[in-house]
């Protein structure tokens, strides 16, 4: 969870992760962002993510980032 | 003769009034709301005074935009697109450089005003509508255009910091429209699906086609973007046969495997440019959609939308590049070496374009202007105008165009034209910033800033955000004890390239975005 926030906070320093549950309904981060975001958790956590978990309600928070990262270790 | 663009609409409005033109999830407007409402904001802006000049149009991105567009060239003024994406000081120096004496808004733009160098009309395009359409007073306007006068002006990225304003006319843009739909094939059938935004000239693509053909134009919500199935999914819903999307775009779709879930399986025509498209992603598309027909282009904006097309007719392995090809009809494309004669056959030469095609230049810099827009070389007889481009091609040996590099310090990033010289201007305009450079990692695409100074590289971050488009913020920002000099005394860019395309890994670096 921490590398998520790190990863996220990369982006955005100003941003308070731990507690935001509306990133992409209120477009904090965008589209150069998800992109970077799925670079990066690609490699850090060694999952490829598939398009179909590429959804807003994957990314809207830190917490719904790290349970789509987990459940993709898992497989 | 066609003298004016809107004559596309004229006569599409009089076959096809109840046909959807422009269309998003929420809205759809026909032909006839087009013609109508066009000609009544037209009306309003003409009494008010209005006539051959700017016209900001400050408006969220929707089909009543377009609208908003059509009604300033029915005053006979021009469009500006502006958008609220655009950081602050952008728009400032924009609104500065053109000193407009009206902005159309809507709702949501409105209050963005507050705060800009503006203190002009203030429209808002909803109430606007409300305005009587007097036809004589149009019809006085028509009368009097000619195919020279202007219609837009679309802002692009300039080295030395301020954007440059391209200034376009009813006959470039006839002319490339013509040509652009015989390329494409478009027809009354064709439902288009709009990526690009409107404050750039890659958007005449779907806007006038539709106006001359009678097809239909759906505009893709930006988030959509990010979330390739979302993207599929709407492709689909709409029955989208046509696009012409920026490549990484398309690159989103396939990089992410999406086209394994399910495919757009309207789509007939794919054209794609202002990138290289990696042949890895591009076969992935190809492989997913065999029938449909691939389509490069190429072209600056101060040639008035693309120059160049290429329809993909065979195989290409991952080190080749797909080509530029060759001109529309009625364009000419001129290489010119450092001599500036013709090179050889094969040989590589800065591309230039000679045409109806080019635009009128840049608004209010006639000296930029006058630096690209310049006397063919190669005719010693009488004026004739070649454009610049300052980029490298050659021909390959199927005579099709090739690009090889840019001149200079321009970069593609995001799909968009980026100066890395405004990037460096933007970083020099913070206190205490003592040097900065800008390089270009191709193979990663990121923006790497080299800076002296002693403020922090987050702090740097957080004012280059405030100042540039969210495309142009470098993705890696480092500190250095000194700016490496060649012999001239001018910054080393070549040795700063080589250093971070050696050292990108175990070097702390901050990333920025």
């Amino acid at each position: 969870m921490e590398t998520v926030l790190e990863i996220l906070r990369g982006l955005h320093p100003e941003i308070d992760f731990e507690s935001c549950d509306s990133l992409v309904d209120d477009k904090i981060i965008d589209s150069f962002d998800i992109v970077s975001i799925i670079s990066d958790l690609n490699d850090e956590f060694d999952i490829t993510i598939p398009a179909e978990e590429i959804v807003p309600e994957n990314f809207n928070s830190a917490k719904a980032i790290y349970a789509m990262v987990e459940r993709l270790m898992e497989e | 003769m066609q003298k004016n663009v809107m004559e596309y609409l004229e006569h599409t409005v009089k076959r096809l009034p109840d046909k959807v033109a422009y269309a998003n999830e929420d809205t759809q407007i026909t032909f006839q709301q087009v013609y109508d409402r066009s000609r009544a904001i037209a009306t309003l802006l003409s009494n008010d005074g209005f006539y051959k000049e700017p016209i900001v149009v400050f408006m969220e991105k929707h089909p009543n935009e377009i609208v908003a567009f059509y009604g300033v060239i029915y005053a006979g003024n021009y469009y500006v697109p502006v958008d609220e994406e655009m950081p602050r000081y952008r728009l400032e120096l924009i609104f500065k450089s053109l000193q407009p004496r009206a902005v159309i808004c809507d709702e949501n733009t409105q209050r963005l005003l507050k705060g800009l160098p503006f203190d002009g009309k203030v429209y808002r395009y909803d109430e606007m509508l409300a305005t009587a359409v007097d036809e004589e007073v149009l019809d006085r306007i028509r009368d009097k255009q000619i195919d020279i006068d202007p219609i837009y002006i679309v802002f692009t990225s300039g080295s030395t910091g301020v954007p440059k304003g391209v200034v376009a006319c009813h006959r470039s843009v006839i002319d490339y429209i013509d040509n652009l739909s015989e390329v494409l094939r478009v027809d009354e059938n064709t439902i288009f699906g709009n990526q690009t935004p409107f404050y750039v000239d890659a958007c005449l693509k779907e806007l006038y086609p539709t106006l001359k053909f009678g097809a239909t134009a759906y505009i893709i919500p930006k988030s959509y973007f990010m979330f390739p199935m979302k993207l599929v999914e709407f492709l689909n819903k709409y029955e989208i046969n046509t696009i012409c999307w920026v490549v990484s775009a398309l690159t989103m779709i396939s990089a992410f495997g999406a086209l394994d879930k399910e495919v757009p399986k309207f789509l007939h025509t794919i054209a794609f440019g202002s990138e290289l498209f990696p042949i890895k992603q591009f076969n992935i598309w190809r492989t997913h959609l065999p029938d449909a027909r691939f389509i490069n282009l190429y072209g600056p904006t101060e040639a008035t939308g693309m120059s160049c097309y290429y329809e993909v007719n065979r195989e290409f392995g991952p080190d080749e590049l797909i080509p530029i090809g060759r001109p529309f009809s009625n364009t000419e494309i001129i290489l010119l070496d450092e001599n500036n004669q013709v090179p050889k056959p094969g040989e590589e030469g800065e591309i230039c374009i000679r045409g109806t095609s080019l635009t009128l230049g840049y608004y209010n810099n006639f000296e930029k202007t006058a630096e690209v827009f310049v006397q063919n070389p190669l005719n010693k007889s009488y004026p004739e105008l070649i454009y610049r481009t300052g980029d490298i091609g050659k021909y390959n040996e199927y005579g099709e165009l090739v690009f090889v590099s840019r001149k200079d310090n321009q970069i593609k990033h995001m799909g968009h034209r980026i100066e890395l010289g405004e990037i460096e201007m933007a970083a020099s305009g913070m206190d205490g910033m003592k040097s900065a450079c800008c390089i270009f990692d191709d193979i990663k695409k990121k923006i790497v800033l080299y800076y002296v100074a002693d403020a922090p590289a987050s702090e740097l971050a957080a004012y280059l955000k405030s100042k540039l488009p969210r495309y142009m913020v470098p993705n890696v920002i480092e500190a250095l004890e000194r700016m490496p000099l060649t012999p001239n005394g001018k910054i080393d860019r070549v040795y700063l390239k080589s250093k971070y395309m050696t050292e990108k890994t175990g070097k702390p670096q901050v990333d920025s975005r």
